[in-house]
């Protein structure tokens, strides 16, 4: 039998009952249409959690003091100091991967302005945090030099947080002097808002001072002036970041002449890091989602089936019809088959259409980040495929046994 | 046992208009000793017993029986729906017990009509397509080829008007005559009818009778299967079973006309 001949019979069948074939067809509608949607809502938050790490600066590498044993005691990070400017300086000569260092002193405190204050960080850093190191473009005004550093200045840029609570009334900060602690600071610029970083934690809440203002002038005590709360690096680019986290780490190693069995007393981190874990994180969300998704899907299939053999049995005089006028069993069971498969086909077809529109109307309502992708639409495309052939396989064989001769006289 | 079947007038005549047949009796069906067992649980039951018959092209033959006379299970061998356990069983020369299960669904594709008791039409399916199924089984017509023919048949049965309509919107007359359409239009060698005007009243019966005859009488080979007398005094030959064995085969000599017992019912009936 040609395949024209025998979709059309497929077809001719299939619409003698319409809607048990549109409910049959619902089950992977929903299926195919979950899939898409939950895929979707996984891969936006994985995108936007990658877009958003990478706007913090994908060549970004941290290098933050370890915890090291005194004594015979461990102690945790934030007590000790092992990073030096040496370092910084050995990293700026040595380190051939490495476009920017920057070292960073940073303090909480109040910031405070006319009658109006504010708890915030202030971080001391060199110019190239700003403009190498982080991207961070200065929105008004002017940002700090190599200068300002040596001669420990009194100035400071604002994050755009900081500006809305010192300067509630509006008008611009430049200019003013604010107070941070007992120590008076010039607003030569503003930073540009970044919003929240991934962690969730608002970027614009800071205020950026030269490093030695913040070293000397606010933290002020015997060991800031050797040591440095971290150094902030930028890599050349985000190829390179693992050859320049390699490069610190030997560098570091050296100065601080470790030996080869002695732990690092330093951590590199870099970005890229983080997005990894963050991308396998959602990449685990995304796992979760499709497989519920997926067995929805089953179900669907399941209606299939089950309708199918319901048609079977229900039909079995025209099976038995169509056997005496000269249908062979393979024509029987590619006619069944052909109907399980165009349920499913038709219904992936219209489960894309509805999925697609659905991860839509997640972004339009809720501002959920959805992202459809390809790979999710062919993919549920082909197992839904694969159940009609599969689940209608089975009823479709049990028509194609029949014997003619009972299935006519079938009540 | 067999009765060699005289040539009678009415055959000649009938053969004689169908163009395909070469020899005026041209064996359509040869049936020799054929005997068909069934096991039902420990029980042998055997509902042939050796029949043996032949039918040449052009002649209108009637089975009859009682039920359990073996009726059904030599409409199922004739048919080609089930094979005899014994015996030989030629339809237009092809020996059926070489056949497989897909030769045979070709065989009855190309060579038997099928009219059945309860019409078996598609429900919800035009008149045109519940006739034009038998095509679709066959590969080489086109659907403008497929359309022409059905709709050539539906004219022979006087349904030309009622392409469209489905089952349900037709009388029980007219379903048969759409099933007898579906059972010419593949040209089969034979009409093999299993009580067919079992579910339809007098009237009905003998209007599809009279289309019987009218078939006959431009050549078509028909097997009749039935228990009612009446019907079957309008074939040319009737062969009686009883207990899986042929007790009678004999020509029909005063044949009568569907058309004139239609005639003459009265006019009143036709609401």
């Amino acid at each position: 039998m040609s395949f024209l001949n025998l979709l059309r019979i497929a077809l001719r069948a299939l619409q003698r009952n319409k809607l048990r074939a549109f409910l049959t067809m619902l089950g992977i509608i929903i299926g195919v249409a979950s899939v898409i949607a939950m895929v979707a809502i996984g891969q936006g938050s994985k995108q936007s959690i990658q877009q958003q790490l990478s706007g913090m600066g994908s060549n970004m590498i941290i290098i933050r003091p370890n915890s090291n044993i005194s004594a015979g005691a461990r102690l945790d990070a934030t007590s000790v100091q092992t990073l030096s400017l040496d370092d910084v300086k050995a990293l700026q000569k040595q380190a051939p991967d490495l476009t920017a260092v920057s070292p960073m002193a940073n303090s909480r405190g109040q910031a405070i302005y006319g009658s109006n204050n504010w708890p915030t960080t202030i971080q001391g850093v060199q110019p190239n945090y700003l403009s190498d190191i982080r991207q961070w473009p200065v929105a008004d005004g002017v940002t700090f030099t190599d200068r300002d550093v040596q001669t420990q200045s009194k100035v400071c840029l604002l994050g755009q947080t900081v500006i809305t609570n010192l300067f509630p009334n509006g008008g611009s900060p430049i200019g003013k002097y604010i107070r941070f602690g007992n120590v008076p600071l010039l607003v030569i610029g503003t930073l540009a808002p970044k919003g929240e970083s991934a962690f969730g934690q608002d970027q614009d809440d800071v205020i950026i001072a030269p490093f030695t203002t913040v070293q000397r002038r606010i933290l002020s005590s015997a060991n800031s002036t050797i040591y440095v709360q971290n150094i902030y690096a930028s890599a050349k680019d985000e190829k390179s970041t693992t050859a320049a986290s390699d490069e610190i780490s030997n560098i570091l190693r050296s100065n601080h002449k470790l030996k080869p069995t002695d732990e690092d007393d330093f951590a590199v981190r870099t970005m890229q890091e983080l997005i990894n874990t963050f991308s396998s994180t959602s990449q685990l969300l995304t796992v979760l989602l499709a497989v519920i998704a997926g067995i929805s899907l089953l179900v669907g299939g399941i209606g299939i089936m089950n309708i199918m053999y319901v048609s079977v049995t229900e039909r079995t005089r025209e099976i038995g019809l169509r056997m005496s006028i000269g249908a062979r069993g393979v024509d029987i069971l590619l006619q069944f088959l052909t109907e399980a498969i165009l349920i499913s086909i038709t219904g992936g077809i219209l489960g894309v259409f509805l999925g697609i529109s659905s991860a839509w109307l997640v972004t339009f309502f809720l501002k959920w980040p959805t992202l459809v992708t390809e790979s999710s639409i062919v993919l549920s495309f082909l197992v839904c495929a694969v159940t009609g052939v599969f689940f209608g396989y089975y009823p479709a064989q049990k028509a194609s046994r029949l014997d003619p001769i009972e299935a006519l006289r079938y009540e | 046992m067999v009765e060699p079947v005289a040539a009678e007038p009415a055959v000649v005549a009938a053969a004689a208009v169908d163009k395909n047949s070469i020899m005026s009796n041209q064996k359509i069906l040869e049936l020799r000793d054929i005997k068909r067992e069934f096991r039902m649980g420990s029980e042998i039951v055997r509902a042939l017993k050796g029949v043996s018959f032949d039918v040449v092209a052009g002649e209108f033959l009637t089975i009859m029986g009682s039920s359990g006379s073996g009726k059904t299970t030599l409409l199922n061998t004739l048919g080609c729906l089930d094979k005899p356990s014994d015996g030989t069983y030629l339809l237009d020369g092809v020996d059926i017990k070489k056949l497989g299960r897909n030769e045979l669904a070709k065989l009855r594709n190309a060579k038997i009509g099928f009219v059945f008791q309860a019409y078996n039409l598609l429900p919800r399916t035009s008149a045109l397509e519940n006739v034009e199924l038998p095509l679709l089984y066959n590969p080489t017509l086109s659907a403008k080829e497929r359309k022409e023919r059905a709709v050539k048949c539906l004219e022979a049965v006087n349904l030309a008007d009622r392409l469209d309509h489905t089952p349900n919107q037709l009388s029980g007359g007219q379903q048969q005559r759409v099933a007898i359409a579906r059972a010419l239009v593949n040209e089969p060698v034979m009409i093999l009818a299993d009580e067919a005007t079992g579910n339809l009243d007098s009237r009905s019966s003998y209007s599809i009778m009279a289309l019987m005859q009218d078939l006959n009488a431009q050549g078509k080979t028909i097997v009749f299967v039935t228990h009612e007398p009446d019907i079957a005094s309008f074939s040319s030959r009737t062969i009686m079973l009883r207990d899986g064995k042929v007790i009678k085969d004999s020509p029909n000599e005063n044949r009568k006309s569907a058309r004139e017992m239609l005639d003459s019912l009265p006019k009143t009936e036709d609401y």
